[in-house]
């Protein structure tokens, strides 16, 4: 085995690989994981948060012998970026009673999507109220299925009520190129933002 | 003459061992855990995104799941993907990797933050992203 590496003289932070991590939000059925297949690198994978972790009372949990009512699986892929940087996507839970969840999820995220099915509205208006309570930038992709409407962009910002400054894009979560623009569009748009903050301070 | 022996139940030193990874579900937990529900210290900071590397090789008579995880760091591996592989849900892996972050098997390195002193993210991360993931 081949174990070169071990001793890396520069420590934690010797200029070693780091990670940043992207939100993949929405409602239920939205597309997610979906989008999460069609962009990631790695056959994504599915990992378990367990509810205790988000202070579900110790208690609760006592009688508790089906293991899935006590966990939730994350999917999540991962897009590497350059040999020093890695792009994890993690697809949120869409399920309502997951939402507690949310907050230590999207701590420490770079951005987020937040996908919206065009036939059901409402089911993406929590997504977008977490994410911006918890003052991560997104922006809105409208997943555009076979049977959708053909709405315009406008008409969606108006009925999701979306602050102006966010930015609404089309795509299909099952395409990757498509998936991509989504990543590339919300990449700029949080480049946008620090081009703005850096001139008012 | 000895009487005909009544069928019992074989002694436990004649079944069959139990092979690793058998308790199943929340027993199987408590068993890699000792019991220990959460990490603290070091390892209560730990992300989905938290990156691990092994800093030594594995030792013999480790715990099964310490030296599984020091051969899967080598290059690099999320907390996220360690708990896909592994099997194990996050807070049982954070127990694991809090024992070898404490004795200095690992090293942790938390995901970028986004932000920077009130500052948004730094606009050379987002350069490198952007061009990243222009190549895809």
């Amino acid at each position: 085995m081949d174990f070169n590496g071990f001793d890396h003289p520069g420590g934690p932070d010797g200029g070693g690989t780091r990670s940043v991590k992207v939100m993949i939000a929405g409602g239920f059925g939205t597309g997610k994981t979906t989008m999460v297949h069609s962009v990631s690198d790695i056959k994504p994978l599915t990992t378990e948060e367990t509810l205790t972790r988000a202070g579900v009372g110790v208690d609760r949990l006592i009688g508790v012998t089906d293991k899935t009512a006590s966990t939730v699986s994350l999917d999540f892929g991962k897009i590497g970026i350059n040999e020093q940087l890695v792009l994890y996507l993690f697809g949120t839970p869409g399920q309502e009673r997951f939402w507690f969840l949310w907050n230590g999820l999207c701590k420490g995220a770079l951005d987020a999507v937040v996908l919206v099915d065009t036939r059901r509205l409402a089911s993406s208006f929590r997504a977008i109220e977490e994410m911006e309570r918890q003052n991560v930038p997104v922006v809105v992709a409208l997943n555009v299925f076979p049977d959708s409407r053909d709405h315009p962009v406008d008409e969606i910002r108006d009925a999701l009520d979306i602050s102006p400054y966010i930015p609404v894009v089309a795509c299909d979560a099952r395409d990757r190129a498509s998936s991509r623009d989504v990543l590339i569009a919300l990449t700029g748009h949080l480049m946008e933002r620090s081009a703005v903050a850096l001139e008012l301070r | 003459m000895s009487a005909p022996r009544r069928p019992t139940d074989p002694p436990p030193s004649s079944r069959p061992r139990p092979s690793r990874g058998d308790p199943q579900g929340l027993e199987r937990y408590y068993v890699l855990t000792g019991g220990r529900s959460g990490p603290g210290g070091s390892a209560s900071s730990l992300d989905v995104a938290t990156l691990i590397v092994s800093r030594t090789a594995p030792v013999p008579g480790m715990q099964h799941e310490h030296e599984e995880i020091l051969r899967r760091c080598r290059d690099p591996l999320s907390v996220a993907e360690l708990g896909a592989h592994l099997g194990l849900p996050f807070n049982i892996l954070a127990v694991l990797l809090a024992d070898l972050l404490e004795a200095g098997r690992v090293e942790a390195r938390d995901p970028i933050p986004a932000h920077d002193a009130g500052r948004g993210p730094d606009l050379a991360l987002l350069e490198e992203v952007l061009s990243g993931l222009q190549r895809l």
